[in-house]
């Protein structure tokens, strides 16, 4: 399956390869950088590069690209899932996953990579049995062993492993034992012009941290549970008694883990009202016009909350993408800092908190190139927000129990909305 | 290639000295590269250090010396000088270090064959080693080794590991099965042997590595699925997630070539390339749905219903191969399931919308139904990276019909206007192809793209004319003002595409504009020399037709054009311009030719066909590499077509005496009493039913349609029809060796099926009854037939020494021969149920263990003894959530029993976990009804948080069936299960040396039994040795003369018989151990456990 994996920068430079079959030469990713050349931004490499002898399977994350080398048939999807899933455990051992963490910890890295697949088959992916087999580098692990001589590798076979429920660790003690899920949903959207919803839909997941002794069984009800009507499960997530009964029922790895994600169309959020659609929580005045033969354009920008169920809107971010011919801009933010660069030609404005009685705007004047012909596009607003305390779709958890273990666990549960793809056109 | 290979060992060339750069840098890991070439002179002298580190005898310092040189291989430096110094420290204590030498021999071996070798005996050593990880892991460096000298070394190995006792070296094993065949292609038929055997494997840990080896080594051989289908649908959802998409690819394949198509023949469905078969099919199909309605096949449903659920999977891999495989394999109306999910993956990542883009654009051009509710989420955001967004238009593309062309189009008009200039000109040619697709709008588009040749950006303009052009093509006759507008564009355009379509348009047309087309040349042939050459080669064309249609006013120019076209650069546009003259102008030497010139040049032409680049992509299975690149990638296994008529089902069939087939819901759950003690305890744990019990249930039961047995797990065998019972199956796999879980969900089941419950067992034989059976039950019976097959040949395989087996098959009934299966032939052999009589006693417990040590012997040359070793494991019995509170676990104690002496004696704690007192705790119904079993005094009430500790007395007639029983409360009953290993059944007896000869010389050839095994190294003396036995088994010690001599004595609890064990120790670590009993059932399975403890660390 996969024979190599190559780590490419962005500058071109491939920094680590690991082989799992007999080496592949390095010139293979000649093949993907010409791709990369021919590509006008990062993301606009394919994915799946055929060469002469080769198949290149990369993905990008944190502007690293990683790129497998596979030399006959396997499903495409099934090599980007293992990459993201390297990535993820990058992150998960090292707290970031970039170039400098990936070289500081190269022996961890290699260590992971040996485990994680045999002959280019994946072998351990999940992470609880990854950190039994390799203990993640803490400042003060490495102090230890650098005087102990003792090391990160663990000396047993990971019972989970073997055992069916893969996922979770054997042996797990906490003082306090403690579960945590958090609610995020995200609403992706794109609003026209005038201001109505072509379409809209909520993105959520429910993450849990959970810090609980033994091998607790939990179940996760809902208030609503009609509204999960298209979800993914984490592994360990009973399937049949979601289907019978609509509740979660698990015994969950230990640690962060995502239970479940879902997505609620705009069409099943309220199948009486055939025409509601997700509620959108802000709205947007802009006035942007370019008046052809003139080198200056108008711009403004207004942001207000609406059906926000009382919540603030927060961490609000806008950001657009002008039209070529803007040399500069001359903007007013009642709220915020903006910033223009010239060069991408993007423009930033981060607002914070909207505050309902006032609201924020973004006023001001473009500079246009002088003699050159009106864009014929207005540029599209991208907006980004947060509101606390509240899950969009109106999601409610109803409660949690633990069973298999006789301590009381404190628990906790947190909703959240964010912004995901939001976009106004204009 | 070339460029590749030179391009390598020049990299290779210069390793030697960015290596000891690197070195270099190494000791300070955070410093940039680049930055030290200077360096170059302390080259070797690094090296040095390197080797020095090795050879030091500090641990610490070798490792640190590794840990630098995984880095330079990480770098892709070459470090393969240091192999000499690297491979002494192969077998270092130091598991890190170890296992890092492992990252550096894989790499480099290939390379340093007569060095690796020095290597291969440390491995032979590791993979006889009782760690399992170990073994796993020595497997894998061996096999990794890519040196063709050791290829006998491997082969032994991976068979080796094919039988051995841990899943996770049958994985491992499986691994290396690929990694041989690569190596040498010749071991085919050796490896193909071994992945038959792990083909039956029951592990869900090897089922997907195994299908991965199946794949690679003999995909063709797809006899050998026949039996493993059924297991494989049902282990399905318990595999992990990778395992699952080779295994759903793999049975895509398999089911495409055993079963009849489902699609009925009202189906749309175009198979362009193999039409004419197919429609063969189809008519043969119409002509039986005359008689008789397609059915589909129970085992196709089977596939189709346990890879449904798995659509849920976070893993988008799986939901995928889902996918593909109900759009190759389910019946039209279910395909559309899938839908909802695909549609979800294109929240994720990048790369993953891609490939999921890509195949609902192959999708969605057959079956627009699918994603047409799901239309919005195709719109493209402005953030899209270029190729998403253009699958999105194909898509939209696809889905666009009369209903929807409005929004579609008007969702287009933004689109057009996106800065992203090449997918504005994707966007035109969407709605062009909408336009052709759907007749109502194409004026629509035609205006509007006719509004866009005013765009100030060329790329949309030349877009526009060539997409225009096509359009036209298809109906010229009313537009002939749309190409006067555009004859005027022809001073603006520059692009050469957009200029050349517009001067074959003007030339095709050139009677509806018989005006403007001579002025049109006149301007071409003013500016001919400065045009691209693609423009030139139309502007022949355009001169050559008017020429043709309106000689008088174009004969000049025609003349000028042709002559600098005959002096063109460019060859093809002076071969152009000699064949045009000879074919217009008439002279003596042009032929027949040029009679038929107006028809050749002004032939009318068909309009072109816009239509989808994924119009083709479907002969490739979905989700495959090959889809995604539309080019056959190496390795791509066809899909073939249905059959016409289905090949043999019986295959599939897997024949035995037939297991108990009926189960209610519940009862898989309670096998969780007995935890599993090692990972292959689990093959027992499986609960069973009574025979007497079935007729009883029989209508309930199949109607629950339940069935279970496997030994594994219950969820080898399900029914077919009823969802609730492949709910409980499955949850039973899960349960039968995880208490908790499975507790939790016993629990609902327990409220909504009280009633039905069955105590559970022990595995009953049952001979087959196949064609008794209704349909569905009939259906029923073949699966639990074959799940109990794969038992039996695994049990044989897994755990079984070729030689035991045999010996074994001498000594047993030939009736139980057939059967192999210990646990079943114990059962027939030794199950006698006698009358009930249960005396009940007083004995409190505290009496029992005051009377401990009191002989109950009979036997003059035997006394019975106290257990060497009594366990203190104590197996669930209830879970307190099953038991709404009341937890109970049992433990044997290993006594001799007080009540009766052919019982043995169990001790039960109860505990009231719940929050209100629970009373009259006691003993119910208990099955098998001649069960004899002492029970407990009633308890009046159980305080909440207060246990008691009860014991009681079971005759399991030396049988490891279970015993089944009811814990009753006063409100409850519950069905609990007593399981005891083979060593419980036992009572140690002393006796002497010349006892034991004695009664070993009665008890020879059937009574026997032996195996060679190799202990550990602990295990070799006598201290730990003794332990061990008596652990596994409740024997007693015979006093030995002989140092490598250990006997052990014992008798079976209730019939007295005598069980006589000997180990005897030979040199390098081998023992042979040998039982002697006239209960040869219970001798070979005591083997058996006992050769799986002493060879375990």
């Amino acid at each position: 399956m996969i024979h190599s994996l190559f780590l490419v920068n962005s500058s071109g430079d491939i920094f680590l390869e690991k082989h799992w079959k007999s080496v592949v030469s390095r010139s293979v990713c000649d093949y993907f950088f010409e791709a990369q050349e021919r590509a006008s931004e990062p993301e606009n490499v394919p994915p799946v590069i055929p060469t002469p002898h080769h198949y290149l399977i990369s993905v990008l994350r944190h502007r690293i690209y990683f790129v497998a080398v596979i030399q006959s048939e396997v499903p495409p999807l099934f090599v980007i899932e293992f990459l993201h899933r390297v990535v993820d455990t990058f992150q998960d051992y090292f707290g970031v996953c970039t170039e400098a963490a990936i070289k500081d910890n190269v022996v961890v890295v290699y260590e992971l990579l040996e485990e994680m697949l045999d002959n280019g088959f994946p072998l351990a992916t999940e992470s609880n049995i990854l950190k039994e087999l390799i203990k993640p580098p803490t400042i003060l692990r490495t102090v230890v062993n650098t005087i102990t001589g003792s090391t990160n590798v663990g000396e047993q076979l990971p019972t989970g492993q073997l055992s069916v429920v893969p996922w979770r660790r054997t042996g797990v003690k906490y003082t306090n034992n403690e579960a945590y899920f958090d609610v995020v949903e995200e609403i992706d959207a794109i609003i026209d012009k005038s201001g109505s919803t072509i379409t809209a839909e909520i993105q959520g997941v429910i993450d849990a941290c959970v810090k609980l002794t033994g091998m607790p069984d939990l179940t996760l009800s809902f208030m609503n549970p009609r509204l999960l009507d298209d979800v993914s499960f984490h592994p360990c997530v009973r399937f049949k008694r979601w289907e019978a009964e609509r509740i979660l029922s698990f015994i969950p790895p230990d640690g962060n883990f995502r239970l479940l994600s879902y997505h609620v169309s705009s069409q099943n959020l309220h199948p009486l009202r055939s025409t509601s659609l997700v509620a959108i929580p802000v709205y947007v005045k802009h006035n942007i016009t370019f008046r052809e033969g003139s080198s200056q354009g108008r711009f403004e920008l207004t942001l207000g909350p609406k059906q926000t169920m009382g919540k603030g809107v927060e961490a609000v971010l806008v950001n657009s993408q002008l039209p070529r011919g803007v040399l500069n801009t001359n903007l007013n933010p009642s709220q915020g800092t903006y910033t223009f660069d010239p060069v991408t030609k993007l423009l930033t404005w981060d607002v914070g908190k909207i505050n309902p009685q006032k609201l924020p705007s973004l006023k001001g004047s473009m500079s246009l190139q002088a003699g050159a012909s009106k864009p014929d596009e207005n540029p599209t607003i991208n907006i980004q927000f947060k509101i606390q305390q509240s899950a969009l779709s109106g999601l409610k958890v109803n409660r949690l129990d633990m069973y298999g273990e006789k301590y009381k666990p404190f628990k906790g549960i947190k909703y959240m909305t964010k912004a995901g793809k939001f976009q106004v056109r204009t | 290639m070339l460029s590749m290979s030179t391009n390598n060992s020049s990299y290779n060339d210069q390793g030697g000295a960015d290596s000891a750069v690197e070195i270099g840098q190494e000791t300070t890991p955070t410093s940039n590269s680049g930055a030290g070439f200077g360096l170059f002179s302390t080259d070797f002298k690094k090296n040095d250090d390197l080797k020095e580190m090795l050879e030091n005898n500090k641990e610490s310092l070798k490792l640190e010396a590794m840990k630098r040189i995984v880095g330079l291989i990480a770098k892709g430096k070459n470090a393969s000088e240091l192999f000499p110094a690297v491979v002494k420290n192969v077998a270092s204590k130091n598991i890190e270090l170890k296992k890092l030498v492992y990252v550096y021999l894989v790499r480099y071996a290939e390379e340093q064959q007569d060095l690796a070798l020095l290597s291969i005996s440390t491995f032979q050593r590791a993979l006889k080693d009782p760690n399992q990880l170990i073994r796993a892991s020595a497997l894998r460096v061996l096999s990794s080794i890519r040196v063709p000298i050791i290829i006998p070394i491997m082969m032994l190995a991976i068979k080796e590991a094919a039988s051995d006792m841990s899943p996770y070296v049958r994985k491992t094993s499986a691994h290396a099965i690929q990694k041989l065949y690569s190596l040498d292609p010749d071991q085919k038929e050796h490896l193909i042997e071994v992945i038959e055997k792990l083909l039956k494997d029951k592990s869900t840990l090897v089922a997907g590595s195994v299908v991965m080896a199946f794949e690679e080594v003999c995909p063709e051989r797809i006899d050998l699925i026949h039996k493993n289908y059924r297991k494989l649908c049902n282990l399905l959802v318990d595999v992990e997630e990778w395992g699952q998409v080779v295994i759903i690819s793999m049975l895509t394949r398999y089911a495409r070539t055993q079963f009849t198509s489902p699609w009925r023949e009202d189906g749309v469905f175009d198979e362009n390339s193999e039409r004419a078969f197919y429609e063969s099919d189809e008519e043969k199909t119409r002509d039986d749905t005359e008689i008789k309605p397609y059915t589909m096949d129970p085992d196709h449903r089977l596939l189709l219903r346990n890879t449904k659920p798995l659509l849920q999977s976070r893993n988008t891999a799986v939901v995928m191969s889902v996918a593909q495989l109900y759009w190759h394999l389910a019946p039209r109306n279910e395909v559309s399931i899938v839908t909802k999910s695909l549609v979800r993956l294109l929240r994720s990542h990048r790369e993953v919308q891609y490939i999921v883009l890509q195949n609902i654009a192959t999708m969605s051009i057959q079956r627009k139904g699918m994603f047409e509710p799901y239309m919005k989420s195709f719109y493209v955001r402005s953030t899209d990276a270029t190729h998403i967004k253009s699958l999105k238009l194909e898509i939209l593309t696809n889905l666009a019909n009369e209903a929807n062309i409005s929004t579609i189009l008007r969702e287009f008009q933004t689109y057009v206007k996106s800065q992203d200039k090449q997918f504005a000109a994707g966007t035109i040619q969407a709605i062009g192809r909408c336009a052709t697709n759907i007749s109502e709008v194409t004026d629509t588009c035609l205006n509007g793209l006719v509004l866009l040749l005013s765009n100030r950006d060329e790329t949309v303009v030349a877009e526009s004319v060539v997409v225009i052009k096509k359009l036209l093509q298809a109906q010229p006759s009313q537009h002939s003002d749309i190409i006067k507008h555009m004859a005027k564009l022809l001073d603006n355009i520059t692009v050469s595409m957009a200029r050349a379509s517009i001067l074959w348009l003007i030339g095709e047309y050139c009677e509806r504009v018989p005006k403007i087309a001579p002025d049109v040349l006149r301007k071409m042939a003013k500016s001919f020399t400065s045009e691209e050459d693609i423009v030139k080669l139309q502007t022949v064309n355009l001169a050559a037709k008017l020429y043709l249609t309106n000689s008088k006013q174009t004969k000049l120019l025609t003349q000028y054009i042709l002559n600098l076209g005959k002096y063109d650069q460019n060859y093809d546009i002076r071969d152009r311009t000699r064949f045009i003259r000879q074919l217009i102008v008439p002279n003596e030497k042009s032929g027949a030719l040029s009679k038929y010139a107006r028809r050749i040049l002004l032939a009318p032409k068909p309009a072109p066909v816009l239509e989808s680049a994924y119009k083709d992509r479907d002969r490739y299975q979905l989700g495959t590499l090959s889809h995604t690149i539309n080019t056959k990638a190496s390795g791509y296994l066809e899909l073939s077509d249905w059959p016409a008529v289905a090949p043999d089902q019986s295959v599939r069939n897997v024949e035995v005496i037939e297991p108990v087939k009926e189960w209610a819901p519940s009862l898989g759950k309670t096998g969780k009493s007995k935890p599993a003690k090692s990972s292959d305890d689990k093959f027992y744990s499986d609960s069973g039913e009574e025979e007497e019990d079935e007729k009883g249930s029989g209508t309930s039961s199949s109607n629950d349609g339940s069935s279970s047995s496997s030994a594994e797990s219950g969820s080898d065998a399900e029914s077919d029809e009823d969802k609730s019972s492949s709910q409980s199956s499955e949850e039973s796999e899960k349960s039968s060796s995880q208490s908790e879980k499975s507790s939790s969900e016993s629990d609902i089941e327990q409220k909504k099926k009280k009633k039905m419950k069955k105590p559970p067992q022990k595995k009953n034989v049952k001979p087959p009854n196949k064609d008794s059976d209704s349909d569905e039950n009939g259906n029923l019976a073949r699966k639990a037939s074959s799940s109990s097959a794969e038992d039996s040949s695994d049990s044989e395989s897994g755990s079984v020494t070729d030689s035991d087996t045999e010996h074994q098959k001498s000594k047993v009934k030939p009736k139980e021969v057939k059967l192999q299966k210990e646990v079943s032939l114990l059962d027939l052999d030794d199950f006698t149920p006698g009358p009930a009589t249960q005396p009940r006693s007083v004995l409190s417990p505290s009496l029992l263990t005051d009377l401990e040590g009191l002989s109950l012997s009979n036997i003059s040359t035997m006394q019975v003894s106290g257990p060497a070793f009594v366990p203190e494991k104590s197996h669930n019995l209830l879970h307190r959530m099953t038991g709404k509170g009341l937890a109970a676990q049992y433990q044997f104690t290993r006594q001799p029993c007080l009540y009766q002496p052919n019982m043995v004696s169990v001790q039960i704690s109860l505990t009231n976990t719940s929050d209100h007192r629970l009373e009259q705790i006691h003993i119910g119904e208990r099955s098998p009804a001649g069960l004899k079993i002492h029970c407990f005094n009633t308890i009046e009430f159980l305080e909440p948080d207060a246990s008691v500790t009860v014991s009681m007395g079971i005759d399991f007639n030396d049988s490891t069936q279970a015993a089944n029983f009811q814990l009753c409360t006063k409100e409850d009953q519950f069905s609990v299960s007593i399981q005891p290993a083979v060593g419980d059944l036992f009572l140690a007896v002393t006796m002497t040396e010349q006892d034991f000869r004695k009664e070993q010389g009665k008890l020879q050839g059937m009574n026997e039994c032996s195996a060679t095994i190799t202990v550990t190294a602990e295990n070799t003396s006598s201290q730990p040795l003794n332990r061990r036995v008596a652990a596994m088994a409740n024997v007693g010690v015979v006093p030995s003369g002989q140092d490598n001599v250990h006997r052990f004595a014992g008798k079976t609890a209730c019939s007295g018989a005598v069980l006589l064990v000997t180990v005897e120790l030979r040199e390098s670590s081998a023992a042979v151990i040998t039982i002697n009993t006239e209960k040869s059932v219970m001798g070979s399975m005591l083997l058996r456990d006992l050769k799986k403890s002493l060879a375990q660390a």
